[in-house]
């Protein structure tokens, strides 16, 4: 439906086709009234002197609406599909030039090592921002083999990148289930409840710790909270490519982390010093000065070596839980 | 001479924000002037000079800010195309959440951030709606899903503006929202140019200096609670 039929539709009808709308008009302090009354006539007839009051014009608020309208209508299309992703080297601080030309595809897992301030979050953000040849590092971002559309940059119904950050702090007084309720309806998806239970779950079998749907967001642990966006991360986001700066040790089963975001067919890219995820990933990106320096693959000699690390994480998990309950470790 | 007007509430990280943008700018050789609005005191004007920025300061005082932005405007610009400024730079706090500074067919940008609440959008009136370019700050205090959900509260008031996540301290996102600066509006004066909104109206008793409390004291524009 386009906004000209949408302003000609009963108020009744339209609560009920759609009913973010009540949600968009109180948040300017209006409130739809259920009746036959259709669209335009409801905002042609409001008090000027009441909008004045609320901070408004009624230009700026039929404005608005299309604009909602029209984001709200995009949400519904079919993102685009991502087959892969390319990277065209730029240049590192010194101003050599990086020389590569790499090509990511869904399911792949790339690592990104260097020490800090070696330009691991420009790389991250030059992807994000799909850098044209117009960031510090010069560097080109392809999708599809293509140059993409300008609007991946200012959307934020169709995000290319979905980044999950090293901070995983709530400020916001809500439980878990009220929280991810919300960020599923302003993700408009469809059967949000069906997600809301299905992340909690999926969260409760990453996190060392179980919480309750309602646990406050503020008092989950470190790694509840980790496992929490992790879950709405790989449950919720429609986007194509993630970023993560780094998933911290800290109460959470990073393998199982990993798999359920490759099990959604995302490509992946993840700074991280943590050698069993680095051994994880197909290769590794080295950075260095901020330039890529060199791109190491996965050897099948570290691969070996990955379940020995793996013995080793769980060694330590073992301890760790032994701390937790109050035992010694006098005997190892 | 590119002008933007850059508002929001207080320690929301405008200034901050503002910088990174400059320090990209100054690294294309471009001239910027900033001119800080505040109500009592100020001391982002040394900040700003530190960068090497033509920088004018100035205090309300016991005067209505906005009144007083909206009365100095004008010759703030002149100042700027006189000091051949290739940007210049307004930031004021909006207090009321009533009041906004921006001026139609000139780049408004507003700053809000991650910690001011999930209710905080909806209480900003012109100032954040009628924005062309909303940045939010203090992403990195936050989860990703408390950013996005603050996000598409933002979208909700102002679905037209362009929403920007920035890091005012690592200058994170900086970089992406100088190219926006760029394309600001291009200037010589301000004369004949409208505000978007109009300003609360006032001038009661109390506007003219009363402190009395009692109804034979109030005169002018008053308004009742309804009872």
């Amino acid at each position: 439906m386009n906004y000209q039929d949408l302003l000609l539709q009963p108020l009744k009808q339209l609560l009920a086709d759609y009913p973010w709308l009540e949600d968009f008009f109180s948040s300017f302090g209006l409130q739809l009234p259920v009746t036959e009354q259709p669209l335009h006539q409801y905002l042609d007839r409001l008090d000027p002197d009441q909008l004045l009051d609320l901070g408004i014009s009624q230009e700026q608020l039929q404005q608005s609406l299309h604009d909602f309208m029209a984001g709200m209508l995009a949400l519904d299309e079919a993102a685009e599909k991502v087959e892969s992703l390319t990277i065209i080297g730029g240049f590192d601080k010194t101003g050599t030039a990086e020389q590569l030309e790499l090509t990511l595809r869904p399911g792949e897992v790339i690592c990104i090592v260097g020490p800090t301030g070696s330009g691991k979050s420009r790389l991250l953000a030059d992807i994000e921002w799909v850098a044209q040849g117009d960031t510090p590092t010069r560097r080109k971002i392809l999708i599809n083999n293509s140059v993409p559309d300008n609007k991946w940059r200012f959307s934020t119904e169709h995000k290319l990148v979905a980044q999950l950050s090293q901070n995983m702090n709530f400020v916001m007084d809500l439980t878990a289930e009220e929280f991810v309720r919300m960020h599923a309806e302003s993700r408009l998806v469809p059967d949000p409840e069906e997600k809301v239970v299905r992340i909690l779950e999926q969260a409760n079998q990453l996190a060392g710790e179980q919480f309750k749907p309602d646990t406050p967001v503020t008092s989950l642990s470190g790694g509840q909270s980790r496992a929490l966006m992790i879950a709405d991360m790989a449950i919720l986001s429609k986007s194509p490519i993630v970023l993560i700066d780094e998933i911290e040790n800290a109460g959470i089963d990073r393998k199982k982390a990993l798999e359920l975001l490759v099990k959604q067919e995302k490509i992946i890219l993840m700074a991280t010093h943590d050698p069993i995820l680095a051994l994880m990933g197909d290769k590794r990106l080295v950075i260095k000065n901020g330039g890529i320096a060199k791109i190491i693959a996965s050897s099948d000699a570290e691969r070996k070596n990955l379940s020995r690390l793996e013995e080793l994480d769980n060694t330590l998990l073992a301890l760790r839980n032994r701390i937790r309950f109050g035992e010694t470790l006098e005997e190892l | 001479m590119h002008f933007l007007t850059v508002s929001g509430p207080p320690s929301s990280g405008k200034t901050s924000v503002i910088l990174r943008v400059i320090e990209a700018l100054q690294a294309k050789q471009q001239k910027i002037g900033v001119v800080k609005y505040d109500c009592l005191m100020t001391e982002d004007d040394l900040r700003y000079a530190k960068k090497g920025v033509l920088v004018k300061k100035g205090l309300s005082g016991s005067q209505c800010p906005d009144h007083y932005f909206v009365s100095n405007i004008e010759a703030c610009v002149k100042w700027g195309v006189e000091n051949d400024c290739d940007f210049l730079i307004s930031e004021s706090a909006g207090l009321c959440n009533r009041c906004s500074p921006h001026i139609k067919d000139i780049t408004a940008v507003c700053v809000i951030d991650n910690l001011s609440g999930i209710n905080t959008p909806r209480k900003i009136g012109p100032m954040l709606k009628s924005a062309d370019i909303v940045v939010i700050t203090k992403g990195d205090i936050v989860s990703q899903a408390e950013r996005e959900v603050f996000a598409s509260r933002v979208k909700q008031v102002n679905p037209g503006a362009v929403i920007m996540n920035i890091n005012g301290i690592t200058g994170q996102g900086a970089f992406e929202l100088t190219t926006l600066f760029e394309e600001a509006s291009d200037i010589e004066t301000l004369k004949g140019m409208r505000l978007r909104f109009s300003m609360p109206s006032a001038l009661c008793s109390y506007c003219l200096g009363e402190t009395r409390i009692g109804d034979e004291y109030q005169t002018g524009n008053v308004r009742k609670m309804e009872s």
